[in-house]
């Protein structure tokens, strides 16, 4: 399997990636890790004309607290994640994402920003954007945007971003006291992608009432989904387990899967009502450390 | 389509080559430079048959532009142990029957290289999730897992008697 | 137990001795097909159909030829003008090589793009234009046999339906009226997917002709080098490829399982390339095309088990629809269309059995090799050991217990079975009892009913399977005519080095190595001074080559006849020697001495030595043999496993927390290469068990045609296998051995899935087909829960 003909760029600067890609228009593709590009090339599902690596960008790679916000750059490794002290420390949420993500050789190339500007709701990182109410920055050749992860993905394989925005960076409220995270993903073997998987961010105040709290849906919709009726639900309530088992009903009932290889859709009803449920609790426990 | 001149060091050796964009770093290797121990078993990035170390770290070669690789440095099979000497992790694989056919095998102790860098002491289950990448249709992975397992006793005495 | 009757440094039979064959793997010098290079290499791309079954109505190379590179486009017309483009199957079927004017299934072979490079034959693939008419397939294959389904192989002669075969073996009448007098008797359609064996490394070959000396070579990914050989003789004979121009080159292979007796078309297209253009042509098979094409069972079984109301099983009875896609290209001897299926009455001693099959034509594609196993023998084993668990949750009884009140006893053998089989031996209690002390079964059925009574799913399946490999005695095993013997020719040099080779091929199974150790026990030689030899048909004796376990049955049982024929022609040499007489001469592993003195003695080198440099008067000089060895019996491996299971009621999700695997396959050559061989076959147990299974939608395209969706286990799904061994040595066997890489994959299916059905039976679940997967176990959950 060998992919089609195509001309390659490296850009060697965020600048100069947009101006290469303003300049080669709509049938030019940048690459980071290209673990999602690449296979679909291969396959020939993906023709472009023209590559531009980015993954040579300088200054893209890292994680940090900065003010209030946890910074990740677009280029940070998926092995450089899971490895990450602070990652490990506080947001357990992206160690139990990770460890269930490919193999580690794809994810010692495949990159944090490459997995969420696909736009595939069959990745993981998208759903623990949604939980963590991320934001997403993006320079293009109108200089730079925030955009909230609700208004980022638009349909299968669209996001927010012009052919010649480069996502560089994500930023998630920081980790606080009473704030935890959790996230699991069926999969028919690991590496796979998820037959159904669910991402669950909470924040408690002293007397465990929620404040906030997000739910992301891996692989169950065209595009990576809010469970929005879950949260309100939760949203300023102390969470019991009747609440827990109505959210996990709700998500059962909101959730799009269609029947495929991975099982039928009651099936994937079923398992995102189950995952919700265990992630919600998950979530609440380490929230209470 | 404009051929890329490309520079990196395989097994120690500085090669440069002009090649097309499209080039899979598989097939320069394979190809290119005749170094045949990296192997190639799947389309869809899912074997680990190709698996080599970039930079140090192990790679799937089948889903690597070679053009990228322009400056790095890589260690396929050939290049990981002297000629006539063996890794740590190839005398593994032979004193616990690590392999059968062998076509596997290359990838397989790439990836586990890579594995006992960043955990020296793996557990079984962190042995069989960090080779997950890697299929083998031959030998069932018991005796691959026992073969990483003592590559780690060996490493850790080496680096013990050099501390 | 067998004990060792040669050093460790010599390393005969019994030593655990390291693989000879590790180093090149070990540093990247294996040499597999993709590896060979030669000069003024082309490459081959096929360009294959989206569709299951359509006319061809024009071929547009055009587009193709213009690109850069592309030499040529390759049809079934082109083919056509030397009658080349139809060849026969292993069964008497008839298969395309390159269509002329339809396509019988997705993904078949269309035309051939030749090119310069690998990257410019795909693209030259892709510009090829085709114009199809699609027409309806006939996918499902009870379907096949309407009255109205079109007729899907008019190009034989005298097919008016799509039935291929109709074949039975056994009493039906009798079996019938056991079976309707019978106390208990319970029933169940049984469905063994489709399945595809994916060794790591796809099919392929290099072929290349050179038009002065008109020899062919093929480097080819074949278990059964000489076998092609000939086949191709027969194929292309008529254009001047004669058997003595032909040299198949099988070099390493990695892995086969099955996958790799048959003749692709790919293959003849390629040989007829290079044929025609007089360069090297090299075809390397994609994951996609290799998982497409080819498959094992396919088998729709309706199963029937009677026994008395205490259990005692009196007569089985089993009637299959078995699926070939278009041609019937099972790779079996050719007096055995369903090849050893009537195995399938199992460990049991009881009288009448019935077993029929029906083979239909459908729009897949052909294929009905092996998935690691001999000759159909895993659809066999599933369906008794599913149908005696089945009836022992019928009357309520231990399954255990079960199988130790009908076991065939020790002393029964040679025993007789119902369908004609006469088992070698086997001691099927003892496997059994150290199976369950092993796993600690006792215990397990405590915790089990303690879980129960808890509401969780806990289940225990056991599997006590008896195999029949080693093909064949040769008035009754051939394939194209052939018979089924092996061989072996070994030449010992006047230093007491050896070289041997084989008609056999390893593809992992470690054949360099327990060789070896077979001439090693044999002659007292060192295993590590014995070269071993083969895969290349201009140097290495005819033989039928390594599948359905057959090797060591066979071929091993040549290295030993071989040896014993030098070692008597070294005690000629050694009375010479030591001046006595023939008579007077012993024999003990590596030397021999004169009786009574056997401090008078010559070792086998000093023997070896004088076969070329002090000849006895009288005695042709040298020292070498060869043995064709035609068995006069198959072997019986049996084993007894048992599996542990946890199933989540809310999920379906199936946790597999132990497996115990018992074999007996008799005497064993190399303990820790078996013990490999049992843990690989294991994992491709498991596979079909529970992840594996070749999807079709209803217009015949595959679904899941990928290493992303065809679900091959990682170690992290493949579980700690823990193994043991009894040994019943075979009678008829010159070592006592069986074959043994096989049973593993045919007995670790039935195990699994009776342990996961006994976890669903207080669900009221009384069967599942494989793979039983988290959502085929929650779709019967459900369907229980509606129906109460
Ligand atoms: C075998 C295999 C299994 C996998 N399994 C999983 C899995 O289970 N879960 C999962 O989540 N992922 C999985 N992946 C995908 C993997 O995690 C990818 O590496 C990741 O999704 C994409 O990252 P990348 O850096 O490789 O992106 P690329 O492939 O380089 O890019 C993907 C897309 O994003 C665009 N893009 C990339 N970076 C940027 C940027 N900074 N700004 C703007 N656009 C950008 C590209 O143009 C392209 O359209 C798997 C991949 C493989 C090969
Ligand atoms: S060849 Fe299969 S992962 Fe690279
Ligand atoms: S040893 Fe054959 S695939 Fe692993």
């Amino acid at each position: 399997m060998i992919p089609a003909n195509f001309n390659y760029h490296k850009a060697t600067s965020v600048k100069e990636a947009i101006a290469l890609s303003s300049e080669l228009g709509e049938e030019a593709k940048y690459m980071s890790g290209g673990h999602s590009l690449l296979p679909m090339m291969k396959l020939r599902f993906a023709t472009p004309e023209h590559i531009i690596d980015i993954s040579k960008i300088e200054g893209l790679s890292y994680i940090k607290e900065d003010g209030d916000m946890l910074k990740i750059g677009a280029l940070t490794t998926q092995t450089e994640m899971e490895h990450n002290t602070l990652l490990k420390e506080s947001y357990p949420i992206m160690g139990d994402a990770i460890w269930l993500t490919a193999d580690p050789s794809v994810r010692n190339v495949g990159t944090i920003g490459g997995n969420i500007a696909h736009g595939d709701a069959a990745n993981d990182q998208p759903a623990l954007m949604l939980a963590m109410r991320a934001n997403i920055v993006a320079e293009g050749a109108d200089g730079t945007k925030t955009i909230p992860i609700d208004e980022f993905f638009h349909g299968f394989y669209m996001t927010a971003l012009e052919p010649s925005d480069i996502l560089t960076e994500i930023q998630i409220p920081k980790a606080k006291k009473g704030s935890g995270g959790a996230y699991h993903k069926v999969e028919r073997k690991v590496g796979d992608y998820a037959t159904a998987g669910v991402a669950v961010h909470v924040e408690l105040d002293d007397s465990g009432v929620c404040q906030q709290v997000g739910i992301g849906l891996t692989n169950v919709s065209a595009v990576p989904m809010r469970l929005e009726r879950g949260e309100e639900l939760l949203r300023g309530q102390e969470i019991t387990d009747e609440l827990i088992e109505q959210v996990g009903q709700i998500a059962s009932e909101d959730c799009e899967p269609e029947s495929d290889l991975r099982g039928s859709e009651a099936y994937k009803r079923s398992v995102v009502n189950t995952i919700t449920k265990r992630m919600l609790n998950k979530a609440l426990e380490r929230a209470r450390q | 389509m404009a051929k890329h001149e490309v520079t990196m060091t395989i097994n120690g050796q500085s090669v440069t080559a002009e090649v097309d964009s499209r080039l899979l770093l598989v097939h320069f290797i394979r190809e290119n430079l005749d170094m045949t121990g990296t192997h190639i078993g799947c389309d869809t990035s899912n074997c680990g048959a190709c698996t080599i170390l970039l930079d140090g770290k192990s790679v799937k070669a089948c889903t690597y532009l070679t053009v990228r690789a322009d400056g790095a440095e890589i260690t396929t099979i050939e290049g990981l142990a002297p000629e006539g000497t063996n890794h740590p992790l190839q005398q593994a694989f032979h004193d616990q029957h690590g392999l059968h056919c062998g076509f596997c095998t290359p990838g397989m102790i790439m990836r586990s290289v890579d594995l006992l860098k960043n955990n020296p002491n793996p557990t079984e289950e962190e042995i069989r999730w960090g080779i997950s990448g890697n299929l083998c249709r031959c030998t069932g992975y018991n005796n691959i897992v026992k073969s990483v397992q003592q590559a780690a006793k060996e490493m850790a005495k080496e680096k013990e008697a050099t501390v | 137990m067998f004990k060792c009757k040669t050093s460790a440094e010599v390393g005969g039979m019994g030593h655990s001795v390291k693989r000879k064959e590790d180093a090149r793997f070990l540093h990247g010098k294996g040499n597999y097909v993709d590896d060979t290079k030669l000069p003024g290499q082309l490459h081959m791309v096929m360009v294959r159909s989206p569709y299951a079954y359509a006319k061809i109505k024009s071929i547009n190379k055009e587009k193709a030829l213009a690109i850069d590179g592309v030499l040529a486009v390759i049809t079934g017309e082109d083919l056509a003008q030397y009658n080349l483009h139809w060849m026969p199957t292993l069964l008497s079927d008839t298969q395309m090589v390159l269509p002329t004017d339809t396509v019988m299934h997705q993904s078949q072979e269309v035309c051939a793009v030749i090119a310069t490079d690998r990257y410019v034959a795909v693209d030259g693939a892709e510009a090829v234009e085709v114009d199809y008419e699609p027409m309806q397939a006939i996918v499902d294959p009870f379907k096949a046999l309407d009255d109205d389904a079109p007729l899907l192989r008019p190009d034989k002669e005298g097919q008016e339906d799509n039935q291929i075969y109709h074949w039975e073996r056994g009493d039906r009448a009798k079996t019938d009226e056991v079976i309707a007098n019978a106390d208990v008797v319970v029933k169940e359609r049984i469905y063994l997917p489709r399945i595809h064996v994916a060794s790591i490394e796809t099919c392929g070959c290099n072929a290349s002709y050179d038009k002065d000396t008109q020899k062919l070579t093929v480097y080819l990914t074949t278990q059964a080098p000489h076998a092609i050989r000939t086949v191709v003789a027969l194929v292309a004979g008529h254009v001047g490829l004669s058997e003595e121009k032909i040299r198949i080159i099988s070099p390493d292979i990695g892995g086969g399982f099955g996958g790799k007796v048959p003749v692709y078309p790919a293959y003849v297209v390629a040989i007829a390339a290079t044929f025609l253009i007089g360069k090297p042509v090299k075809w390397i098979e994609d994951r996609s095309e290799n998982l497409v094409n080819g498959f094992a069972r396919d088998y729709h079984m309706d199963c029937e088990l009677a026994a008395t109301k205490d259990g005692k099983i009196q007569a089985f009875k089993v009637s299959t629809l078995a699926d070939h896609g278009y041609t019937d290209s099972s790779a079996n001897p050719s007096k055995y269309p369903t090849g050893m299926f009537s195995i399938c009455t199992g460990s049991y001693d009881y009288e009448h059995a019935f077993a029929e099959l029906d083979a239909v034509y459908t729009n897949k594609a052909p294929g009905g090799v092996a998935y690691r196993c001999s000759f159909r023998v895993t659809e066999a084993v599933h369906a008794i050991e599913r149908m005696v668990d089945k009836l022992a949750a019928e009357i309520d009884k231990d399954p255990a217990l079960l199988r130790f009140e009908n076991f065939i006893k020790k002393e029964q053998f040679p025993y007789e079975s119902p369908l004609g089989w006469s088992y070698d031996s086997g001691d099927y209690k003892a496997t059994l009892e150290k199976a369950m002390e092993m796993i600690g079964y006792d215990d397990y059925k405590k915790e089990q009913a303690e879980k129960r009574a808890q509401g969780k799913l806990m289940g225990i399946g056991i599997c006590t399977f008896t195999e029949v490999v080693g093909a064949g005695p040769s008035k009754d095993f051939d394939i194209l005519g052939i018979a089924m013997f092996d061989s072996a020719e070994i030449r010992v040099h006047p230093t007491g080095k050896a070289l041997a080779r084989f008609g056999t091929k390893s593809q992992g199974q470690g054949h360099e190595t327990t060789y070896a150790q077979i001439l090693a026990e044999e002659l007292g030689i060192p295993y590590t001074d014995i070269e071993i030899d083969e895969g290349d048909t201009d140097t290495a004796p005819y033989g039928l080559g390594t599948y359905a376990s057959r090797s060591t049955p066979t071929a091993g049982a040549a290295a030993a006849i071989a040896a014993r024929k030098l070692r008597d022609k070294g005690k000629k040499i050694a009375a010479h020697l030591l001046e006595v007489s023939e008579e007077d001469i012993e024999w003990e592993v590596g030397k021999y001495f004169v009786k009574g003195a056997p401090e008078k003695s010559k070792t086998i080198q000093d023997v070896a030595f004088a076969a070329y440099t002090n000849i006895p008067p009288g005695l042709e000089p040298g020292f070498e043999a060869t043995h064709y060895y035609d068995p006069p019996n198959l072997t019986f491996p049996n084993g007894a496993y048992i599996c542990v299971v946890e199933v989540e009621e809310e999920t379906g999700a199936i946790d597999v927390k132990r497996f115990v695997a018992i074999d007996d396959c008799g005497n064993i050559i190399n303990p820790m290469i078996v013990e490999g061989q049992v843990h690989g076959g294991l994992t491709q147990g498991i596979a079909p068990a529970m992840y594996e299974g070749i999807e079709y939608d209803d217009e015949g395209n595959v679904l899941n045609g990928t290493l992303m969706d065809y679900l091959v286990p990682t170690a992290v799904e493949s579980p700690h296998w823990e193994t043991g061994h009894t040994i019943t040595p075979s009678p008829h066997h010159p070592l006592g051995a069986k074959g043994v890489a096989e049973s593993p994959t045919v007995g670790a299916p039935p195990a699994i899935a009776n342990a996961i059905i006994d976890a669903v039976a207080p669900l009221g679940i009384k069967h599942l087909d494989i793979p039983i997967t988290p959502a085929k176990v929650w779709e019967a959950i459900q369907a229980q829960k509606a129906k109460a």
